[in-house]
């Protein structure tokens, strides 16, 4: 079992080096100059070229991406163009923010997901299956503007004005300080995370619940709690891990649009910030960070798998 | 219709007495019509029906239990030795429930099904102790579980008892459901066709067990089957169920021996025996399947005389393997196979699970490409994988496959699904094509009113003509058929049996009839090959290998072949 989760881990590293060359030439081929970015309106052509000279733009490109990589796996992820400072400092504090965001969402939305999911499965043709499915799929197909909108006119404008509709903290102060602020942005996730992953439960619990050996744990005498909880729910959870690394996964990335939303300082708005000035180190590294979240949560998927499937844990020998 | 038949005296009290049992869909059409039978402690009592018989619907009935979308509608079952008095029927689920696994318990048909894939074998045999309340401590339960794990034949080693199911055989994992079944000591033993799809071997083995066990410990049993051989090998009485009803039930010689219903005769007569003399190519149809070959067909009575005749050997030899190898991985599934097949006639090849029967025949076909060696058909050597074939020479080997629910597309008409092979030969416009379907489906004995009609209107038999319509259609030289009548009941089998005999008389083509069922061996072949773990272990005319089995692997299986 280890072995197979270390050559997982192995193929996540090549992987993520992959990602990391595809992101470096992306950024290669944007036009314009960064020292020529920085320098702005005071750029002659002495301070272009010492500038240049002090940012390694004139070495061969397979030494910048070498000496990139390595600052990469020693945590020195550059400076920043547009702010000149270095880029771990300018993003610490919103990886942090963000990351308060995602999991808050995660550890709501996975257990709930979850739990709708058995729960219409188990309800299978009733009033609260086909509530439960109703309103998930109305969810997944709302855009997850139009529910953050949804959200802030309904509890912070004029029907119940008790939540913030934007995030306000004085710079220098963390997020979490402020709870009812992130109530909002956290709920928007939820709403779009939960609907895909109840549905891919409830999806994996019916097929378990039809198999031969619920029926047999049934015909054993075992209680019908125990028959979920011991016999069912392991089967059922290793398909859904796959959907809820997705979900993480995207949420990674599309906590851009949501914070955007919010006005929440965390790395969705440094990556439209960037963007904006056109400051590669910080994209480089936004982009990276993400890809590490996709590779991580998949990576997370798979070691459940692999966890409730004994034939992968014990090989196949009889 | 069971009133007529008289009760055998009982000396003790029934443990188990069903009476008038009534089962419903919920839309309301009726599944069992008023079924009754009594089991009595340590004797079993097999209930036997062709597939839509609702004889697992009785049985699970028993336990309380009622699949999706049926329901209990009339009829009592009385459970000694509870403390009810009343039917078990009318206690609410949660009482029900306390019964399973303790009184009463269950012993599935695919224990690779049924066996929790994610849970190690001792914990699933502990989970009945503990929700059963079993002895007093853990200790005592875990006693009951190495006891009752040699009482089947297991190693009882707690590193064995940590095993995952997909880590034991089929049989080794029947006996673990087996264990199961009786770790709480119950008074009744309800058994879902236990050895159906175990190899005679470990079926003489399970049956024997079961038989001990039941002895032993005074419990009452209640056999559910459709293989009458294993009946006899194990039943003290036995109930025949026919669409819901019970058509004649008494002690197990008599019913087998002396049948009073015309339903139970045909089922004896289509079970294929070891020593050919049942003709069960003669049968007629019992459950509204299509209307086979006349009495004395012409042409079965043909394929009858050329069953007994040695085929001629100027005719050739059509298909020759040579040292064909082919591994996954470290398995080495073939190991080195030689065998030629020469025109017309035609070659049992008989192996259990896992002995790569399925793997060489698809390796002749041309489904598999990766094997080393030759095949060779007419002297001319076939390349591996269909794709590298020539049109000519694909088809020239037709296959055929086991089950005919997977393989007709659902969404396509019998017309369509027939055609395709003719579609790929590109030589016949539309209306040719139909021509040539309609005559391969008259050969098949499906009448032209089915052409239009989808896989889903047609019953199992009927599929699987449509299969052989379908190989038929561009006249191959070989058809492979690979267990084409595991999945069928007895008497579609032989009719089925008897329709390939019928055919090959009248196309002349050879066939490789592969199967696990030695029992069918003198009524398809003339040749056999007995295969294990990737080696012909035995070869020869099928008289020859069953008189004189040259392999002890042979022997063994010919030992242990349950007959009526």
């Amino acid at each position: 079992m280890t072995q197979l989760i270390l050559r997982r881990l192995a193929t996540s590293v090549l992987i993520l080096l992959a990602v990391s060359l595809l992101v470096f030439i992306a950024t290669l081929l944007l036009p314009g100059d960064p020292a020529q970015a920085i320098l702005g309106q005071q750029a002659t052509p002495e301070r272009l070229a010492a500038l240049r000279e002090q940012m390694h733009l004139n070495d061969p490109v397979w030494q910048r991406y070498l000496s990139w990589l390595g600052g990469l796996a020693v945590g020195n992820f550059g400076m920043s163009a547009a702010s000149g400072g270095a880029v771990t400092a300018l993003l610490g504090e919103r990886i942090g923010a963000s990351l308060v965001l995602l999991l808050a969402a995660a550890v709501i939305s996975i257990p709930l997901g979850l739990l709708l999911g058995s729960y219409s499965a188990l309800r299978k043709g009733r009033a609260g299956d086909h509530i439960t499915t109703g309103a998930s799929l109305v969810l997944a197909a709302l855009p997850e503007f139009v529910i953050g909108i949804s959200l802030i006119t309904v509890f912070s404008t004029t029907i119940f004005p008790i939540l913030p509709s934007v995030t306000m903290a004085p710079p220098g102060e963390a997020v979490w300080n402020y709870p009812s602020q992130l109530v909002l942005p956290t709920f928007t996730l939820v709403l779009m995370v939960t609907p895909y992953i109840a549905r891919m439960m409830r999806a994996t619990m019916l097929e378990v619940l039809d198999s031969g050996y619920v029926e047999m744990a049934r015909l054993k005498g075992v209680p019908e709690g125990q028959v979920i909880l011991r016999h069912a729910l392991p089967h059922a959870l290793s398909p859904v891990a796959q959907v809820i690394a997705i979900q993480l996964a995207w949420m990674a990335g599309g906590v851009v649009v949501v914070e955007f939303l919010f006005r929440y300082p965390g790395i969705g708005q440094a990556l439209v910030d960037a963007v904006a000035n056109r400051d590669v180190q910080v994209v480089q590294t936004l982009s990276i960070l993400i890809a590490a979240v996709y590779i991580v949560v998949n990576l997370l998927a798979d070691v459940v798998g692999i966890l409730t499937n004994p034939k992968l844990r014990t090989g196949g020998a009889r | 219709m069971s009133t007529s038949v008289v009760e055998p005296p009982t000396t003790t009290k029934p443990v188990l007495s069903a009476q008038d049992l009534r089962i419903s869909t919920t839309s309301g059409q009726e599944i069992l019509h008023g079924v009754s039978f009594t089991l009595q402690p340590g004797k079993i009592l097999a209930l036997v029906g062709e597939s839509g018989s609702g004889k697992t619907t009785a049985g699970l009935a028993c336990l309380g239990h009622f699949r999706q979308g049926l329901k209990h509608t009339g009829g009592e079952i009385h459970l000694a030795g509870t403390g009810n008095t009343g039917s078990i029927l009318d206690l609410p689920e949660q009482e029900r429930r306390k019964l399973r696994g303790g009184s009463i318990s269950y012993v599935p048909q695919d224990p690779a099904l049924s066996l929790n894939p994610a849970m190690p074998i001792g914990r699933q045999i502990a989970e009945v102790l503990q929700v059963q309340h079993y002895g007093r401590s853990e200790e005592e339960r875990s006693a009951r579980v190495a006891e009752v794990l040699a009482e089947v034949g297991l190693n009882n080693s707690p590193a064995y008892q940590r095993r995952y199911p997909h880590q034991l055989s089929g049989g080794q994992q029947q006996r673990v459901g087996i264990a199961m079944a009786f770790a709480c000591r119950p008074s009744v033993l309800v058994l879902d066709e236990p050895t159906t799809g175990l190899d005679v071997t470990t079926q003489a083995l399970v049956l024997q067990t079961i038989a001990e066990l039941t002895e032993r410990h005074g419990v009452a049993g209640l056999y559910i089957t459709h293989d009458l051989a294993v009946v006899a090998k194990i039943a003290d009485e036995v109930v025949v169920m026919l669409s819901g009803e019970v058509v004649e039930k008494g002690p197990a010689a008599e019913v087998l021996y002396q049948p009073q219903h015309d339903y139970t005769r045909k089922l004896l007569s289509a079970v294929p025996d070891l020593a050919g003399k049942r003709q069960v190519g003669r049968v007629a149809v019992i459950t509204g399947e299509h209307p086979v070959v006349g009495r004395e067909s012409t042409a079965a009575a043909a394929a009858r005389q050329q069953l007994s005749t040695p085929p001629t050997t100027d005719g050739g030899k059509l298909l020759e393997v040579t040292g064909l190898k082919l591994s996954y991985g470290k398995t080495q599934v073939l190991d080195g196979i030689d065998f030629s097949l020469a025109k017309g006639e035609s070659m049992m090849l008989l192996g259990e699970s896992g002995s790569g029967k399925t793997t060489l025949s698809r390796c002749i076909a041309g489904l598999n490409d990766d094997y080393k060696g030759t095949v060779r058909l007419n002297g001319e050597e076939l390349r591996p994988g269909t794709r590298a074939r020539t049109p000519e020479q694909r088809q020239q080997v037709q296959y055929v496959f086991q089950s005919p629910f997977s393989s007709l597309n659902p969404r396509r008409t019998i017309c369509e699904s027939v055609e395709v092979p003719l579609q790929m030969s590109g030589t016949l416009n539309r209306k040719q094509r139909r021509i040539r379907v309609r005559e391969a489906l008259d050969q098949v004995r499906l009448g032209e009113s089915y052409l239009d009609r989808r896989p889903g209107d047609l019953s199992g038999g009927q599929r699987q003509r449509v299969a052989i319509a379908r190989a038929l259609v561009n006249a191959p030289q070989l058809l492979v058929c690979d267990e084409i009548t595991s999945a069928l009941d007895v008497s579609v089998q032989a009719s089925i049996i008897d329709l390939l005999r019928t055919l090959q008389a009248e196309t002349g083509m050879s066939m490789l009839f592969v199967t696990h069922n030695i029992c069918l061996a003198r009524h398809i072949s003339q040749r056999m090959a007995v295969l294990q773990q990737g080696r012909i272990v035995d070869l020869g005319s099928t008289d020859e290998v069953l008189q004189r089995p040259r392999h002890e692997y042979t022997r063994e299986l010919l030992a242990n072949v349950p007959t009526l």
